[in-house]
């Protein structure tokens, strides 16, 4: 049985959370919500309850003006182009317990929405007064995003704001910046992210004073020209690429040279450096040069053995995967 | 790639006086310059490609996170067609491929050969795509006298030095067309042809009554590479991946006519970025030819064949004696061991040192060629260990038709 209205209210009250209510009619979209509350200065919100190929479950909380592309999230998310469909009545009644028309971040304070990942406009953060439904709509709460906070913390949920109209490039060197929402112990993605961008997800013990700037996640969209700064850093660490075994073995042959040839010299290590350098500059071509021929040699000899494997053996000779 | 030359104009034909000075013929199968040698200006505003300015090659710069390729620097390649729509693309983080080629007519292969595949290396390892490599031992029966087991030999042998080069087999395909054509490929070729007229393209190659119907056929082989549905075992389901081909310029005509066809059969049109011609040992207007090995460089002379072809042979800017040379300096515009320099030199200090003092007269002659001749040796000597180090199986794998399933890693 979920959290009726009032059982809601009052928790908010036990928690000291500061917020107003306004009864009205029952509403089921914005706009009509807006001729009630609309008046008053705060906020109105739009929410959707969304759902991935997975049938994973997202609540997108935005502020009503915000633009939502369900395309661009679903990519950010690394669901790929059309992961993402707004879910049917059932999970709304089944899974949020609340009733059509009434999505609502309130809603996470039931058992089974404990799944739900939660997306919030960051767009919140700048108003002083937000309007939500609380489990029915014939009501709504008006209340600030960090009191908000607050609730989503007592419920065992880290808020966490995001620019919903933000549209970053997601491709191979940059991964989608929202993976982290993916409710876990699925995978996120299906291209091999290679390196998962750290993003600045609070951990679970942070416990907020009353009117502390939450950490947010701040979401990192690859911005046009900083792909070219970017790429270095974000060069894939496999084991074949060429350049980065060259770069390997001269990050081990030149701290070590360097200080056994400024102590045998009595030389300053800053002085042999700039030797160093350039004799790295005049070597890499060669060196680069027999690192792929090794490269490609053993990718030969494993292509051979393969193809002489599917000849004699067929598929019996390779064993099963997972 | 069509003709000789798949390389910066390898056997540029001189022709005589009589053709009179202004007129000067570039295209696949013939470069002839005037007086001047070639007036890349006016070839560029002919054919109606772009120059390469260094706006663009700063932003190749920023977008690849590395010092731009010499070739790039010193303007050797310096045309292009729609390179900027790659760069743009790219910097969305979208892909594209890449796609150059060689006629196989002879087993020598000089330096001029090897200028498009050190280009197209560097390419590759900058924008970490994937490549392919057409041998059109087709082309080479076709207009040589040779059989067809000959041809196909050379594209072998070929593709070794070509893999010596320094090409990452996990992104590189190579091709021999006797081998792949057909399937997806040959469906294509057949748009194209399809859309080319006779008279079309004895305008733009210069076919006669007289040439054969292999030679007319043959200019499709060379424009479906551009288009990925060429390759579904790599690209497939990505029909409008797009194309960036390096080439030497005397191939524009051909992509032109590859340009116009591509929308017309709903692909997308490739991008070129195109080199100035390889100048022969000799001097700009003479002939790099297979039958004088002291024309040019090849990958398979020794330190000693080098030095005695620079010293004796490399066409000199400098002054007779010592005492005019110190008063004069020298020419650079045709002196052949700064041209030399300029591809090869990396250091662009060194070089312009050298420059200016070869120029002012305080370098001579000797010392010029003295440090190109180091250059050259380092470059052949690293081609010649990597050559040796390629196998007919590696040839195998570079050539076998498979997924590469890291291309764009």
């Amino acid at each position: 049985m979920g959290y009726t209205k009032e059982q809601l209210l009052a928790r908010l009250q036990e928690l000291n959370i500061d917020f107003s209510c306004y009864e009205h009619p029952v509403v089921l979209t914005v706009e009509e919500q807006s001729k009630y509350v609309g008046h008053l200065g705060g906020a109105l919100s739009k929410n959707l309850l969304l759902k991935d190929k997975k049938h994973r479950l997202y609540i997108v909380s935005a502020l009503a003006g915000t633009k939502v592309d369900m395309k661009i999230l679903s990519q950010r998310l690394g669901l790929g182009k059309g992961g993402l469909r707004m879910a049917p009545e059932e999970n709304l009644l089944e899974v949020l317990q609340v009733p059509l028309g009434c999505v609502t971040p309130f809603a996470l304070i039931n058992e089974s929405a404990s799944a739900v990942s939660l997306l919030l406009d960051q767009g919140f953060k700048s108003k002083q007064i937000c309007y939500f439904h609380p489990m029915t709509n014939d009501v709504t709460i008006a209340l600030s995003s960090s009191n908000l906070d607050k609730f989503l913390i007592s419920v065992g949920k880290q808020p966490a704001y995001v620019d919903l109209e933000a549209s970053p490039v997601v491709g191979k060197d940059s991964p989608p910046d929202l993976a982290d929402f993916v409710p876990s112990g699925v995978p996120n993605s299906s291209e091999s992210v290679e390196n998962v961008k750290p993003t600045n997800v609070p951990h679970q013990n942070v416990v907020p004073k009353e009117k502390q700037c939450l950490p947010e996640v701040k979401a990192k969209p690859k911005v046009q020209n900083k792909g070219a700064e970017k790429t270095q850093s974000k060069t894939p660490t496999k084991g074949t690429n060429v350049e980065k075994f060259v770069n390997d073995v001269f990050d081990i042959i030149s701290p070590l040279f360097l200080s056994e040839v400024s102590k045998k010299l009595n030389v300053k290590q800053e002085e042999l450096s700039s030797i160093l350098d350039g004799f790295r500059e005049r070597v890499a071509p060669d060196l680069e040069s027999v690192t792929m021929s090794l490269k490609n040699a053993s990718y030969t000899a494993g292509f051979e053995a393969g193809f002489e494997t599917m000849l004699n053996l067929g598929l019996n000779g390779r064993p099963p995967r997972k | 790639m069509s003709a000789e030359e798949a390389s910066a104009g390898t056997e540029v034909s001189v022709v005589g006086k009589e053709e009179g000075e202004e007129q000067q013929v570039v295209n696949p199968w013939e470069v002839s310059a005037g007086k001047g040698g070639i007036d890349y200006d006016k070839l560029v505003d002919q054919f109606g490609c772009q120059r390469l300015d260094d706006a663009l090659v700063a932003r190749v710069e920023r977008l690849t996170a590395r010092p731009p390729h010499c070739f790039l620097r010193r303007g050797l390649f310096f045309a292009h067609r729609d390179l900027n729509e790659i760069l743009d693309l790219y910097e969305r983080g979208e892909r594209f491929y890449l796609y150059t080629g060689r006629g196989p007519s002879s087993e020598a292969l000089h330096l001029g050969h090897l200028i498009p595949f050190m280009f197209t290396k560097y390419l590759q390892d900058a924008f970490k795509v994937p490549l392919v490599i057409q041998l059109t031992d087709d082309e080479k029966f076709l207009w040589k006298n040779l059989t067809v087991e000959e041809s196909k030999r050379l594209a072998r042998e070929n593709a070794k030095d070509i893999i010596a080069c320094g090409f990452d087999v996990e992104r590189t395909f190579i091709f021999s067309d006797f081998n792949y054509v057909g399937g997806a490929f040959y469906e294509n070729m057949v748009k194209v042809a399809r859309c080319v007229t006779y008279n079309k393209v004895v305008g733009i190659f210069g076919f006669s009554p007289e040439d054969h119907i292999g030679k007319i056929s043959f200019p499709p082989v060379q424009a479906v590479p551009s288009f990925p549905s060429s390759f579904p075992h790599l690209f497939s389901g990505n029909d409008q991946l797009r194309c960036l081909i390096p080439c030497a310029i005397d191939q524009d005509p051909y992509f032109r006519m590859t340009r116009d066809v591509a929308p017309r059969i709903g692909y997308q049109k490739p991008s070129l970025i195109e080199s100035r011609f390889f100048p022969a040992l000799q001097g700009e207007n003479t002939k790099m030819s297979a039958s004088d090995p002291n024309s040019a460089i090849y990958v398979t002379d020794s330190v000693k064949e080098i030095k005695t072809k620079v010293n004796k042979y490399a066409f000199s800017g400098g002054q007779d004696s010592i005492e005019l040379h110190r008063k004069l300096g020298a020419n650079l515009d045709v002196d052949v061991p700064i041209k030399y320099l300029n591809f090869f030199l990396e250091d662009d200090n060194e070089l312009e040192h050298i420059k200016k003092e070869y120029k002012e007269g305080r370098m001579l002659t000797g010392e010029v060629k003295q440090r190109l001749v180091t250059v050259l040796s380092e470059l052949v000597a690293r081609h010649q260990r990597a050559r040796a180090q390629v196998t007919e199986e590696m040839v195998d794998a570079f050539m076998a038709v498979r997924p590469l399933p890291n291309m764009f890693g």
